[in-house]
């Protein structure tokens, strides 16, 4: 039979799969020959798993044996190569963990495989998720699935660019400053970012300790809620998730909900200097349609969003230097021999580690060094706690907060690769989430078309912590009256 | 930096790499003039989350999984340089 993979959602696919209209087998050939088609093109897949086709035989033969099959089972979904899979080469996409094959899973796997979703390969990605193009990859770089002369985004690009690309139904990414809202907002595909502790890390290679999480992606906003519901939820080999407070909306009214439009963020009015026009149309175009839906938009003030940028370039080299010190060549990895133990290191460092994380590691090394550690890291730590008192004001104010997710559309390969600075800019909008450890998700709302391709656009929606709830029933709401 | 670091740099590394650094400290220097007054305070309720030490796996359960992927091993132990 033939199926529209781009517009094959996981209810779908489930009813499929249950009817047997569809074996999880055969979905699953139809992914696999989509990536042996088109992957060179694209670069999203570093490996392809050869027990894919076990496990989808495993839920085909449950289905034949009359069971009913959780709404995950038999769904491709692949994972950014920074989660652990059990007995799978997982490398962060650097040399030196090349050949390193992890010894466990990762709860959030445990807990898809456990439904029986299929785990189908191993993403691309900028090296130890250091990068917001996927060009920092010591493998290769993933390209843009709309126009393959631009980046997919970083560092997740790769796995969002298999779900644009059709080569996966969803996927799993991980964000410490916008990792994978920023490729969705790029690709044109669904991106959230959980609320820091409600999603487990355990088996995730750690960045930034205190930013990182586990972020799904997929086309639909119902497909990134099923995948964040299954995923999400205490653990206790994470002692940083929390059991949250839910926040109850029983019965979702958009009518009179509050959105704010943070004015550091965006300037309803005003100009908006270093936004591309289609960004901001994209963005207006968004507003108006809430308007419709019943919402009233207000301006907020987030005074301490202008210090984000430089907290977020202090806490995060510095932690990542302290998590990366680790990959020294003793307990895993590559290994260059040097004179002594010190050598060892010098060396075994020195070769393993592309540009990127060396010049985060020296960064963050500085910051924490003796003398600095008050000027950097702890000032930055203050400022962070700032930024998430005065998050704690606005939700106050307004229900949900509303905002582009990028400056530009999708840029081309190479065109930042040489300024550090102007690369780090395009998480402006992105990186504050991440410190205030609020919720935020990345929707698809039309497209730029002011070149010979057209390229897609994100809004961005933020709710307080734990607010997950708000962001899907207000994305799927806004899926219906985009459509 | 590079051997508090512990990475070899290259000397035309390390130039290139005074320029990149520089760019974000510069980027970063802004921080200096943030009023940082409110930043503290607040309830704080902290828990143990330290599980009981009771209930040790069997001894040497994950050994094997875990030394495959050492680059240097001998006797059940990871091996490496002299360090004293």
């Amino acid at each position: 039979m033939r199926i529209d993979l781009s517009q094959l959602t996981i209810s779908k696919a489930h009813e499929l799969i249950q009817s047997q209209e569809l074996p999880a087998r055969e979905l699953l050939a139809v992914y696999l020959d989509n990536i042996k088609k088109h992957d060179g093109d694209i670069n999203a897949f570093l490996e392809v798993f050869d027990d894919a086709y076990e496990q989808a035989e495993s839920v085909d033969k449950k289905v034949k044996d009359g069971q009913t099959v959780d709404l995950l089972a038999g769904i491709p979904v692949a994972i950014k190569d920074v989660i652990l899979i059990e007995g799978k080469t997982c490398s962060a996409g650097s040399k030196i963990l090349e050949n390193f094959v992890a010894p466990y899973n990762a709860t959030v796997i445990e807990r898809l495989k456990r439904k029986g979703a299929v785990i189908i390969g191993r993403t691309n990605m900028d090296e130890f998720a250091m990068g917001s193009s996927t060009e920092n990859s010591a493998y290769k770089i993933t390209k843009n699935p709309y126009d393959t002369e631009r980046v997919a985004g970083g560092s997740s690009g790769g796995s969002i660019a298999a779900v644009a690309g059709q080569e996966c139904l969803v996927a799993l990414g991980s964000e410490t400053g916008g990792s994978v809202r920023q490729p969705a907002s790029f690709c044109g595909v669904v991106g959230l970012k959980p609320t820091y502790g409600s999603v487990s890390r355990y088996g995730l290679m750690a960045l930034a300790s205190s930013l990182d999480q586990i972020s799904p992606t997929g086309k639909t906003t119902e497909d990134v809620e099923i995948i964040f519901d299954a995923i999400a939820g205490v653990d206790p080999m994470d002692s940083t998730t929390v059991s949250p407070d839910v926040i109850h909306n029983s019965e979702f009214i958009i009518q009179n909900l509050k959105i704010g439009v943070p004015k550091e963020f965006f300037s309803l009015t005003g100009s908006n200097e270093g936004v591309s026009d289609s960004v901001v149309e994209g963005v207006k175009n968004s507003i108006e349609l809430f308007k419709s839906l019943g919402a009233e938009i207000k301006e907020v003030s987030i005074p301490s969003l202008k210090y984000a940028m430089e907290t977020y370039y202090i806490i995060m080299p510095a932690e990542a230097s302290s998590n990366l010190a680790r990959y020294d060549g003793v307990k895993y990895g590559f290994y260059k021999s040097g004179t002594g133990m010190m050598g060892d290191y010098m060396n075994t460092r020195g070769a393993g580690f592309g540009d990127e994380p060396r010049r985060r590691i020296i960064l963050g090394t500085y910051m924490l060094s003796a003398g600095y550690y008050d000027a950097y890291y702890k000032r930055a730590v203050s400022t962070k706690n700032l930024i998430k008192k005065d998050f704690e004001r606005v939700f106050k104010e307004v229900d949900v907060l509303l905002g582009p997710t990028t400056p530009t559309p999708a840029f081309k390969v190479g065109e930042k690769t040489d300024n550090p600075v102007e690369m780090y800019l395009s998480d402006i909008f992105t990186c504050p989430i991440n410190l205030a450890g609020v919720p935020a998700i990345s929707i698809p709302c039309g497209f730029d078309e002011s070149g010979d391709k057209k390229l897609p656009l994100g809004v961005q929606l933020v709710a307080p912590w734990f607010g997950e709830k708000r962001l899907f029933q207000l994305g799927k709401q806004f899926e219906i009256a985009n459509a | 930096m590079g051997e508090l670091a512990r990475i070899n740099l290259g000397e035309s590394e390390v130039e290139k790499l005074h320029k990149n650094i520089g760019g974000v400290l510069g980027l970063v220097s802004s921080l200096k003039g943030a009023d940082i007054s409110h930043a503290e305070g607040g309830e704080v309720t902290v828990k143990n989350v330290y599980r009981q030490d009771e209930s040790p796996h069997e001894g040497g359960e994950f050994t094997e999984r875990i030394l495959n992927n050492a680059p240097s091993k001998k006797d059940g132990f990871v091996k490496v340089k002299k360090i004293l």
